[in-house]
């Protein structure tokens, strides 16, 4: 497309006269076929070249540009007979059935018709909805009569017209197309000769403008023929011609007009001149929409339906919503993600393979020739070679062989662009559908890695709410500079952890990173010095200095000696100092640790976390200290110290959390969730005698003793409280087994040393906040607890009972879907059959929750997408209405935020304790 | 009797602003005041305090986020 520049000034809708159509078309279409034998198009055919040009070589013999440059240009077809377009059937219909059989008036009095039309002027004039004056327009002028009249039978005037005072006899559409009047087939002439018989004035009251619509144009006389260029044929790798489908059927519709203009010129009989009438309306109504209902589709000779027009545009593979709201882009990707602890939070691992194939425009000038050459030199097959040149003249060529290189290399100088392979530190964005927030598209570093999946830092899965189980991520290049920079400073990965949802961080530690770093930081965990440099130098932390026969940790002259840890020669270190070397050298920070929330710490001061000067004294490190969602060293150190210092220590302590689980190994079995028999006597003793307390409540129940809460039914107490009873039976059950899931040593007498194994890890796991919950582990070893659906005991299935075993109206705790058993011990038929119907329920719930949320997601967006913030806070929409004069009332960035408050007092209060100490 | 909305305790505080408060309240702010937010001039709270088409309603309200927050409502008509 070259020399058009047009502005649009306004844009009308209307719909198109038979001398539109024949004032565009550039051909008129009579032969129904395309091309000769000798392959050339036939004149006046549906491949008339001066209908357009695709061929390069070829010259438009309308417009007189070549293949690529000529948009296209319409044809026409002229009808024999009309045809209703499928589109205004009910439009057609209702106009009808609102004028007068007879005399083509509406069916209103004069000043009905005065009333509307300055009722339509007005709504036009302030630019407001039409549609419920027409609404009532078409139900004040409907009268019909269900039965015609003998002949000088009086008939009542509200169904007659009141212009001429003929009976209206009901007309009724036969969807798609047909018109009936009473039981007359009205044909698609009388239909057009009926609405070319209504006024200017009348079809204005009716809803057609006639400025820019007349009501007889909704029944085609005259069908365009789309251009080539939209329809345009393949030549399949047999030499064979493939047409589009529009072409198929546009030779239908050409076929069937042929015959039924030489039937009528040779005077057939009116049956056959009417069946081929048909034809030809079944033939244009299928061109345009080839899924109407009531209208068989047309098939191709395969058997495969047509796509035709409707097809085209329709749904989510249509043209709007696949090619025009969406596009597909180019220098994106797309793979399988797996993890790497190795890489930095900010970094992407990128296959070399995708590396070799999506690239970044660089401009060559004098300081990076040397590097350019390389590229060039190492072409699109070795890895940071380039794929494509751009000359100064705009000309790209491509590096392909020994030959183009040295050619390029001849010419190049400063001006040209080279489109290079992608390399380590280049920026690009990463994302995960579906893309919910902001963090679900972050700008990540690349680093070139072999193999051929994207890796990243298992820290960024929260939020791009990722896992390893085969997700797949897309990544796209950056193209410009600005592009770049802007998502280098807004994007990156450092500047989101902190979350605008809740103020706190959301990128943390997950896993065997919080177990690990349990693992390492509990107390009596140590190191001899080999290994403790060992893990140093493995975690790419600052190696001690050696000073007079005695390691100095954390000397930085900025800060006094109370931060720095001294060691003698030989001596052993502690895990908790290790943890140290991670932490900024005038942190102080006091918090309670997550396994605090454990009944039986042993010691109990490592449930108390006291970092002074920046040393770990006393606590262990576990999802409270840096968890992604809770924790709170890496708030403090985000907030306080800044992203680039939150990376390092993210990226740093996953080096470390690593050398602490392989120092102890982490390991998880059934062993893990054994209790002795004297526990499982306990806890069956204990379910017994809430089973009894249960049937005593039923008993008292069904012999009146109960008494009705207030405000219940006396149904509805004893459910409540048979459910408050089961739900104390779940729960000591639990925590009796709980007594006996222990992490390791519980005293200095304990026999066993928890370095070495006699330990419980799904406990540890539970416990410091990786991953399960107690009440998973106890589901598994004690008891499963009551099945739940619609938020009650279990009441469907047969009458009155849940299931044939029971007596009918039972009320008994296992009648009603309580499960005795534990995981481990396994389920009994009824007690599974009653789990699986709580499971579904949960699944069918997150089902329709997703669904609605995402709706609900969408609306939000599309109402508040334009909306904007100015610096000093206002906020106003595109049109510059005020929204909130200050943003959220308080004009605070929750993202900046502490956990939703512009400041937290108690957190400040501490700081100032503290200091002051 | 009639119940005098604006001693309910979810209804909040409504001021009619005079001009030279108008002129006060808008003149260095980055935008018109007749941008501001509409309240109709049917709305209850507007016919009690005999509020006219084009006024300007001060509300001082309660806030979850800062405390004590006032907006301003331009009377629609």
């Amino acid at each position: 497309m070259k020399g058009f520049i047009k502005k649009i000034e306004k844009i009308n809708f209307g719909l198109m006269s038979p001398e539109d159509i024949r004032a565009m078309s550039v051909v008129t279409v009579e032969t129904p076929d395309t091309y000769e034998d000798d392959g050339f198009p036939i004149e006046k055919g549906l491949m008339d070249p001066r209908l357009g040009v695709i061929d390069p070589s070829l010259v438009c013999r309308t417009c007189g540009f070549r293949g690529g440059d000529c948009q296209g240009h319409f044809g026409s077809i002229e009808l024999a007979r009309p045809v209703i377009h499928i589109g205004f059937g009910d439009v057609i219909h209702k106009i009808l059935r609102s004028t007068c059989n007879d005399c083509g008036r509406v069916l209103l009095n004069n000043e009905q018709i005065e009333e509307f039309t300055t009722r339509i002027q007005d709504a036009m004039d302030n630019r407001e909805s039409l549609n419920n004056i027409l609404k009532e327009v078409y139900k004040v002028a409907k009268r019909e009569l269900k039965t015609m009249p003998e002949d000088d039978e009086e008939v009542d005037p509200k169904y007659c017209c009141p212009h001429c005072g003929a009976p209206q006899e009901a007309i009724s559409l036969d969807k798609p197309v047909t018109i009936r009047q009473g039981d007359y087939k009205l044909t698609a002439s009388e239909v057009r000769e009926r609405l070319e018989r209504i006024t200017d004035e009348d079809s204005f009251v009716l809803g057609v403008n006639p400025k820019v619509a007349r009501p007889e144009w909704l029944v085609l006389t005259v069908l365009p023929v789309p251009p080539v260029t939209v329809r345009p044929s393949i030549t399949l790798d047999t030499g064979e011609r493939s047409e589009d489908d529009l072409t198929h059927k546009l030779v239908d519709i050409l076929r069937i007009n042929q015959r039924l203009l030489e039937n009528m010129e040779a005077g057939a009989p009116q049956l056959i001149v009417e069946d081929l009438w048909e034809l030809l309306q079944y033939h244009v109504t299928t061109y345009f929409d080839n899924e109407a209902s009531g209208v068989p589709p047309a098939r191709h000779r395969s058997g495969r339906p047509l796509k035709t027009l409707t097809q085209r545009l329709k749904g989510k593979e249509g043209r709007f919503r696949s090619n025009l709201s969406g596009k597909r882009v180019n220098f994106s990707a797309r793979t399988v993600i797996s993890p790497d602890p190795n890489i930095s939070i900010n970094e992407v691992g990128v296959p070399e393979m995708i590396a070799k194939e999506v690239t970044v425009p660089v401009y060559v000038n004098e300081w990076n020739m040397d590097e350019m050459i390389k590229y060039i030199e190492n072409g699109p097959d070795v890895h940071p070679g380039a794929n494509y040149v751009i000359r100064k003249d705009g000309r790209k060529i491509r590096v392909r062989n020994e030959e183009t290189k040295e050619l390029i290399l001849e010419q190049l100088e400063p001006g040209f662009i080279i489109e290079r392979h992608l390399k380590d530190g280049d920026m690009v964005l990463f994302n995960r559908q579906p893309s919910l927030h902001r963090m679900s598209m972050m700008a990540h570093e690349v680093r070139v890695l072999p193999y051929k999946t994207f890796r990243l830092n298992l820290c960024v899965c929260p939020p791009y709410n990722a896992d390893f189980d085969g997700d797949e991520m897309n990544m796209h290049v950056f193209q410009t500079d600005e592009s770049r920079a802007e998502a280098k400073s807004l994007m990156r990965v450092q500047e989101h952890i902190l979350s605008p949802r809740f103020g706190g961080p959301i990128i943390g530690a997950i896993h065997d990173h919080i177990s690990g770093a349990y693992l390492l930081t509990r107390d009596g965990v140590e190191f001899t010095e080999e290994q403790a440099l060992q893990i140093i130098r493995k975690s790419h932390l600052k190696l001690p200095t050696l000073k007079g026969g005695q390691w100095v940790l954390k000397d930085d002259p900025e800060f006094g000696e109370e931060s720095y840890i001294f060691k003698d020669e030989g001596e052993m270190w502690t895990g908790k100092e290790l943890f140290s070397l991670l932490l900024p050298n005038d942190l102080n920070l006091s918090y309670s640790a997550e396994i605090s929330k454990c009944p039986a710490v042993f010691p109990a001061e490592d449930a108390n976390v006291v970092i002074k000067n920046g040393i770990l004294v006393q606590g262990v490190i576990d999802e409270s200290a840096y968890g992604s969602f809770s924790g709170k060293i890496l708030d403090k150190i985000v907030k306080e110290y800044g992203p680039g210092r939150a990376k390092e220590f993210l990226d740093r302590s996953t080096d470390l959390a690593i050398c602490g689980i392989m120092k102890t190994g982490i390991t998880t079995s059934l062993n893990d969730e054994e209790i002795p028999e004297e526990a499982q006597d306990r806890i069956n003793e204990h379910l017994d005698k809430k089973m009894a307390e249960v049937d005593k409540l039923v008993e008292s129940y069904e012999e009146g003793y109960l008494q009705a809460l207030p405000g219940r039914s006396l149904e509805e107490t004893l459910e409540m409280k048979i459910m408050q009873v089961l739900g104390e039976a779940r729960d000591m059950s639990g925590s009796i087994a709980e007594n006996y899931l222990t992490m390791g040593k519980q005293s200095d007498d304990d026999p066993y040393d928890h370095v070495m194994a006699v330990e419980n890890h799904s406990v540890v796991m539970a416990r410091t906040g990786a991953r399960a919950s107690m009440l998973n582990l106890t589901q598994i070893t004690a008891c499963v607890g009551q099945q739940a659906v619609r938020g009650g005991r279990i009441e469907r299935g047969y009458l009155n009972r849940t299931l044939p075993h029971f007596k009918k109206g039972e009320l008994g705790a296992k009648a009603k879907g309580f499960v005795h058993s534990s995981y481990k011990s396994g389920l009994d038929p009824i007690e599974f059959f009653f789990h699986a119907m709580g499971g579904r329920e949960g699944l069918v719930d997150t089902a329709i929750r997703t669904a609605q949320s995402g709706y609900m997601q969408r609306r939000l967006v599309n109402a508040l997408q334009d909306l904007q913030v100015k610096s000093s806070g206002l906020v106003t929409d595109n049109q510059g209405n005020v929204i909130q004069t200050m943003f959220g009332e308080d004009g605070v960035d929750p993202a900046k935020s502490d956990f939703g408050k512009p400041a937290d007092l108690n957190k400040l209060i501490d700081e100032i304790r503290m200091e002051g100490k | 009797m009639k119940i005098d909305i604006q001693d309910h305790m979810l209804v909040p505080k409504h001021e009619i602003m005079t001009e030279e408060e108008i002129s006060d309240e808008f003149s260095d702010v980055d935008y018109d005041f007749k941008d501001l937010p509409k309240i109709k001039s049917d709305d209850p709270v507007v016919k009690a305090i005999g509020a006219e088409p084009g006024n300007v309603l001060r509300i001082t309200r309660e806030s979850q986020t800062a405390g004590e927050f006032v907006t301003y409502r331009i009377v629609e008509g």
